[in-house]
C-alpha cells in the first residue's frame, strides 16, 4: 500500500518552474530515494510535501488523505515529519530537552501541557539518544554541538515524535565520513526496528544505493528516471544528468 | 550546605523581606509598591521577550485596561458611569466602605480577566509578525488603545477617571497596596516557577529558539504564543487595576498607556537582569527601581540622559544581564553542563561514537 501518493504535482516560483508534472508513491515500510542534481527541484518537492508553500496543481495524499491543502503543522501531527538539509534542533535547550519536546503533538492535548514529562518519556528520550550514539552529551546547550551532532540530534527526535513516514533532506551532508556507516545503520534500523517509512534525498550515492529499494531522479524539475538502485545506476539519462552530456 | 537547602534559604529570606520591608521602612512604602509593580510586568514581559522569543513593547497596554477595567467595574457598581466621568470635580459621589472593596475585588479580578481576553484577540491577529515587526505592531496597539481612550467621553476622555480614596487612614492604605501588589508578585513569581517546569514551559522555549522547527514538528505554535500573551496580559492586568485604587486619579496618555515610561522600564529591567531566565526579571526591577529613585532624587534634570545611558551600556555591552553572565561564570549554579574542551570537538565526536557502536556490538 502507498503511504504517500503524489500525482502530478507543479509548484512554480514567478517564471521559475521548481517542478513540473510530478508522480511518484512511496510504499509503507519502505526505503525510497530521491536524487537528482543541484536545483533540480527535490527539496521544493520536499516542501510542498509537508505544506510549507501550496502547490500549483496535482495531489498529494498521505495514507489515502490529500493534504496538499493542508498547514505544517497538521501535516505534522497527521505522522509525516521532516528534517531539514541545514539542520534546525532548539539550540539554547539541552539534549534532552528537545527530545522531551519532540513528544508527538497528536496525542496531547492542551490540558496535557500543564504537566512535566513522564518517567517513562524521559527513558525514551535516553534511549533514542543512546540510539544516535550522543547519550554521554545529552545535558550539554544542543546549539553547542557539532554541525554532525546536532543532524543526530535532528533524527532522534524525528523518531521521538513517532512518525508513520520521515523525510530526510540529506540526512549524510556535513557528516564526519567515518559517521556516515554508523548513520546507515541507524537509518535502516529505525526503518525495520520501529517501522518508519523513510523518503530520502541524498547526494552521496553510495548511501542512497546501499539503503533505497526504489530511488526516483529527478532533473530540472522534471521526471527523469524511477527504478531500482542497479536500474538507476544503469539509466543513461541519470548518468548524463549527473555527469553532463552533450 | 546541599543545593535544595540553599535555595529554599534564599527563597524564604526573600518571602521574610517581603514582608518585613514596609515595617522596616515606612516612609518608602509607595516605592516598595511601585518596586512590585516593576517586578510584576518585567516578569511578564519576560514570558514572551525572554522565555517565547516575542519581543512585544505593547505589553502597557494591558496595564492601561486593566486600570479603567477596574474603575468602571467599581463605579459601575454603584452609579452610572457616564453620569460619574461627566460631573467631574462636581457632584458627590460616596462610596461606603463595602462598596469600596467589592468594587475593587472584582474590578481588580475582572481587569485581569479582561486583558486576557484582549491578548487572545490581539495576539491572533499581531503573532503572525515576527522579530521586530512584532514589536512595532504591539507598541502600535498600546498607543492607539491609549489614544481611543482618551477620545472616549464615557470614560472620562482624556482627564481620566478618579476613584474614591481609600476609606481609612491613609498610612494603612499604602500598607495594604504594597502586599496587594506584592502578593500578586510572588503569586506569579510561584506561578511561572512552576509554568517554565511544564511541557509549556519548553513549548515555548521551543517557540523561541526556532518557530519553523516547532511548526514543523507539530506544535500547537498559535495556541502555545496567545495562552502566554493572555496569561501575562492576566498579571498586568491585575497590576494595572490595582494602580488605578492606588493612584485614585489616573489619565490615559501619562497614566495609564505609558509607553514610554512603564512601557519601556519593564523591557529594560528585563535586559539588565537577564532574559529568558527567572530570577532575571526580579533582579533587574530591583536594580533598575533602585537606578532610577537615586537619579530622580540626585541627579535630577538629568534623570533621563542616565536612564537612557543606562539602556544604551545594558544594550551595547551587558546583553545578556545580571544571570546571563552568572550563568556564563558559573554555570554549575545552574545546573548547566558546559563540555570539557581539552580533546578538540573532532576528536570527541569520534570517541562517543566509538563508544557508543562498541556498545551496539
Amino acid at each position: 500500500m502507498h503511504i504517500l501518493d503524489i500525482n502530478g504535482v507543479t509548484k512554480t516560483f514567478g517564471g521559475v518552474v521548481a517542478n513540473h508534472d510530478i508522480s511518484m508513491t512511496v510504499e509503507r515500510g519502505s526505503i525510497t530515494g530521491l536524487i537528482g542534481p543541484n536545483g533540480s527541484g527535490k527539496t521544493t518537492l520536499f516542501n510542498s510535501i509537508v505544506g510549507y508553500h501550496p502547490i500549483d496543481a496535482g495531489s498529494i495524499r498521505f495514507q489515502g488523505k490529500e493534504i496538499s491543502k493542508l498547514p505544517v503543522q497538521q501535516i505534522a501531527r497527521m505522522g509525516l515529519l521532516r528534517t531539514f538539509q541545514q539542520t534546525r534542533i532548539y539550540g539554547a535547550m539541552n539534549g534532552v530537552e528537545n527530545m522531551l519536546i519532540s513528544l508527538p503533538h497528536r496525542k496531547m492535548r492542551m490540558w496535557d501541557s500543564f504537566s512535566r514529562n513522564s518517567r517513562e518519556e524521559y527513558e525514551r528520550a535516553d534511549h533514542l539518544l543512546e540510539f544516535v550514539g550522543l547519550y554521554e552529551k545529552r545535558f550539554l546547550r544542543s546549539g553547542d554541538l557539532s554541525f554532525g551532532q546536532q543532524k543526530l540530534l535532528e533524527f532522534a527526535m524525528a523518531l521521538m515524535n513517532e512518525p508513520a513516514g520521515l523525510l530526510l533532506d540529506e540526512p549524510t551532508a556535513g557528516i564526519n565520513p567515518t559517521l556516515i556507516n554508523g548513520l546507515i545503520d541507524r537509518l535502516k534500523r529505525a526503518n525495520s526496528e520501529f517501522g518508519i517509512t523513510l523518503f530520502i534525498i541524498e547526494h552521496n550515492m553510495r548511501v542512497i544505493m546501499n539503503m533505497a529499494e526504489k530511488i526516483y531522479c529527478l532533473a530540472h524539475g522534471e521526471m527523469l528516471a524511477a527504478g531500482t538502485p542497479d536500474e538507476i545506476q544503469n539509466d543513461q539519462l541519470v548518468i548524463d544528468a549527473y555527469l553532463g552530456a552533450h | 550546605m546541599n543545593n535544595l537547602s540553599k535555595h529554599a534559604l534564599l527563597h524564604w529570606s526573600c518571602l521574610l523581606a517581603t514582608v518585613a520591608a514596609p515595617f522596616l521602612f515606612p516612609d518608602f512604602n509607595t516605592q516598595l509598591a511601585t518596586l512590585w509593580l516593576m517586578i510584576i510586568v518585567a516578569l511578564t514581559w519576560d514570558m514572551t521577550g525572554g522565555q517565547m522569543g516575542y519581543n512585544s513593547l505593547g505589553n502597557i497596554a494591558f496595564y492601561g485596561i486593566g486600570m479603567y477595567v477596574a474603575a468602571v467595574v467599581t463605579i459601575g457598581m454603584v452609579y452610572d458611569v457616564g453620569e460619574y466621568t461627566n460631573a467631574f470635580g462636581g457632584g458627590v459621589y460616596k462610596f461606603t466602605d463595602a462598596q469600596y472593596f467589592t468594587g475593587m475585588a472584582v474590578g481588580v479580578v475582572a481587569a485581569g480577566v479582561f486583558c486576557a481576553l484582549c491578548a487572545l484577540v490581539i495576539g491572533y491577529i499581531t503573532f503572525g509578525l515576527r522579530g521586530p515587526y512584532f514589536a512595532i505592531g504591539t507598541l502600535g496597539v498600546a498607543i492607539a488603545a491609549g489614544e481611543l481612550v482618551s477620545n472616549w467621553d464615557w470614560v472620562g476622555g482624556g482627564q481620566g477617571i478618579a476613584l474614591p480614596v481609600y476609606p481609612g487612614d491613609l498610612d494603612t492604605g499604602k500598607i495594604v497596596f504594597y502586599f496587594l501588589f506584592a502578593a500578586t508578585g510572588l503569586a506569579l513569581f510561584v506561578f511561572l516557577k512552576w509554568l517554565y517546569q511544564t511541557r509549556f514551559g519548553a513549548a515555548i522555549n521551543a517557540v523561541r529558539d526556532d518557530e519553523e522547527k516547532a511548526e514543523a514538528m507539530g506544535l500547537h505554535t498559535l495556541r502555545y504564543k496567545l495562552f502566554t500573551w493572555a496569561m501575562a496580559a492576566f498579571f498586568v492586568g491585575v497590576a494595572g487595576g490595582i494602580s488605578a485604587f492606588q493612584l485614585i486619579h489616573f489619565e490615559p496618555l501619562e497614566t495609564a498607556f505609558q509607553t514610554i515610561n512603564l512601557g519601556i522600564f519593564m523591557v529594560v529591567c528585563v535586559l539588565l537582569g537577564g532574559k529568558g531566565t527567572l530570577w532575571g526579571p526580579v533582579v533587574g526591577a530591583v536594580l533598575f527601581h533602585f537606578f532610577k529613585e537615586v537619579t530622580w532624587t540626585y541627579l535630577l534634570g538629568w534623570q533621563w540622559v542616565a536612564l537612557g545611558a543606562l539602556i544604551v551600556v545594558t544594550v551595547v555591552y551587558f546583553q545578556d544581564g545580571v544571570m546571563g553572565y552568572l550563568m556564563h561564570r558559573k554555570p554549575e549554579w545552574f545546573g548547566i553542563r558546559v563540555e570539557q574542551r581539552a580533546a578538540g570537538n573532532a576528536d570527541t565526536v569520534t570517541a562517543v561514537d566509538g563508544a557508543n557502536s562498541a556498545r551496539a556490538e
